[in-house]
């Protein structure tokens, strides 16, 4: 039992000629806040849609927790795996979308609990008590019986994590969580994220622009380019002192701006 | 006489306030194919939007093909066919019931066309976040698909609700006595085809106005909750 709990190996991805992951070699530690940086198309957000079951992979074997994600054991050989695995598989992963990705027709509590009642089987009275656990958490306890649209956009990312929380995932996968708010909204979206990081001992993985906060929170980061890992390492190594020219440009080029 | 009551002809306007009662029963039937032809478009639309969307060729193509057959031959020929047809076969309908389900086989071509537009119009994201969920399928469809898309089909389908009410006379070809029917039986019988034929025009324009007027109240009173429409 190696302590990875996410582990890419030689993973490939691609659209028609267009690859998007090139022979990944990717591996996350149990607990490891880790965060991906890198230029759009460099497959960052691609390695957290792969994780959820969003988008399949062409090429190689993720495993999470040990077990293969995309495929099945059939006779000692790996087959591609069926809709039941999937399902297994998905329960240990919680997504934070870019876009929040709320159900508009759902009050909050409702957005935050329906997963936990048809999926987990809890209670309706059960998984209304964990929501506002959750909403109470996000700071957002009075706003329960709301529908989406009446929030701003930092409140619905806000209900976008706690709604993710509810399943209790063992990894949290976060999308560019602040790429879609205004900028004066960021902030209470990023405090909730490195709340989580620092009382939790969830396993992170964030996809972000957010250069400072990825500095604050992250154990290690890793820069992206054109669909594997460039250059990784701690944040005071990769941000202070970068070793590839790539990396050192990309800093510079969303530093100054 | 029709239907055991009498008509007056002394003149025109007692003549139009004795049918009155008799196209009353006709509309009556009229209403009635009406909605049980919209019931049966409603829940085999749904079905054959379902199947068209399915992830398996052999699936939707049978289901598109089925469509397209049902849209594009004439509501007279699938009508004959289900009447004078069905029976060489041993399935024999009342008229009332094979032209409801006519109606209703016709127009489910046209409402599972307003379905998969209301179903494709709910972005991805929506589908995602069910499966990042772990939702089931078919919770995801009745619990996140067809909540957000009924608000917006529903100008659509109330359309066709008043469309099939007008396609309504076509079932007089197979004996239904449906108001245009029993009106025209006045006239032969009388030979004053001008008042009940005038009636059943006023009639069907109240029918329409009335159900035009329904589908927009339901539509004012749904919430929609932040859906973006439109």
């Amino acid at each position: 039992m190696s302590d990875h709990i996410i582990k890419f190996d030689k993973v490939g991805k691609s659209y028609g000629s267009l690859k998007v992951l090139d022979g990944l070699d990717f591996e996350v530690k149990r607990g490891e806040k880790v965060t991906i940086i890198g230029p759009s198309g460099s497959g960052k957000s691609t390695v957290l849609r792969v994780l959820m079951t969003l988008e399949t992979i062409n090429a190689g074997v993720v495993y999470v927790g040990n077990e293969p994600l995309w495929h099945e054991q059939c006779n000692g050989a790996l087959v591609p795996a069926g809709e039941g695995h999937l399902r297994k598989m998905r329960q240990q992963l919680g997504m934070v979308f870019q876009q929040f990705n709320l159900f508009p027709h759902m009050t909050v509590r409702r957005n935050i609990a329906e997963a936990p009642v048809k999926v987990l089987g809890l209670s309706r009275q059960d998984a209304n008590l964990r929501a506002e656990e959750l909403l109470e958490m996000v700071g957002l306890a009075d706003q329960a019986d709301k529908y989406p649209h009446q929030l701003s956009g930092g409140q619905q990312q806000r209900v976008g994590i706690a709604r993710a929380l509810a399943m209790r995932p063992k990894v949290m996968l976060f999308d560019e969580p602040t790429s879609a708010l205004d900028p004066e909204l960021v902030g209470e979206v990023l405090n909730v994220i490195a709340r989580l990081a620092s009382e939790h001992d969830l396993t992170m993985l964030l996809v972000t622009h957010e250069m400072r906060f990825a500095r604050e929170v992250s154990d290690r980061v890793c820069f992206f380019d054109k669909g594997r890992i460039k250059e990784q390492g701690t944040p005071e190594e990769l941000f202070t002192d970068p070793k590839e020219q790539r990396t050192r440009d990309f800093l510079k080029a969303v530093l100054d701006a | 006489m029709l239907f055991g009551i009498e008509w007056d002809t002394s003149s025109e306007l007692a003549f139009a306030w004795s049918i009155l009662p008799i196209l009353l029963i006709g509309l009556w039937v009229t209403v009635q194919a009406t909605v049980l032809g919209f019931f049966v478009a409603l829940v085999l639309g749904l079905i054959l939007a379902v199947l068209k969307a399915a992830p398996s060729r052999f699936i939707s193509w049978p289901a598109r093909a089925l469509t397209e057959f049902i849209r594009d031959t004439p509501l007279l020929i699938q009508l004959f066919f289900l009447y004078y047809v069905l029976p060489e076969y041993g399935i024999v309908l009342p008229a009332f019931l094979t032209g409801a389900l006519a109606l209703g086989l016709q127009y489910s071509a046209y409402t599972s066309e307003v379905y998969r537009a209301g179903l494709e119009a709910i972005g991805r994201d929506q589908r995602e976040a069910a499966r990042a969920l772990n939702f089931p399928a078919a919770h995801t469809f009745t619990h996140v698909l067809l909540p957000q898309a009924i608000p917006r089909i529903i100008p659509a389908m109330g359309n066709y609700l008043v469309s099939i009410m007008k396609d309504v006379p076509v079932l007089s070809v197979v004996t239904v006595l449906e108001m245009l029917n029993v009106a025209k039986i006045i006239g032969d019988r009388t030979f004053d085809y001008m008042v009940p034929l005038s009636m059943v025009g006023g009639l069907y324009l109240i029918m329409t106005l009335v159900a035009s007027a329904g589908v927009r109240l339901l539509d004012m009173r749904l919430p929609k909750q932040g859906l973006p429409l439109k």
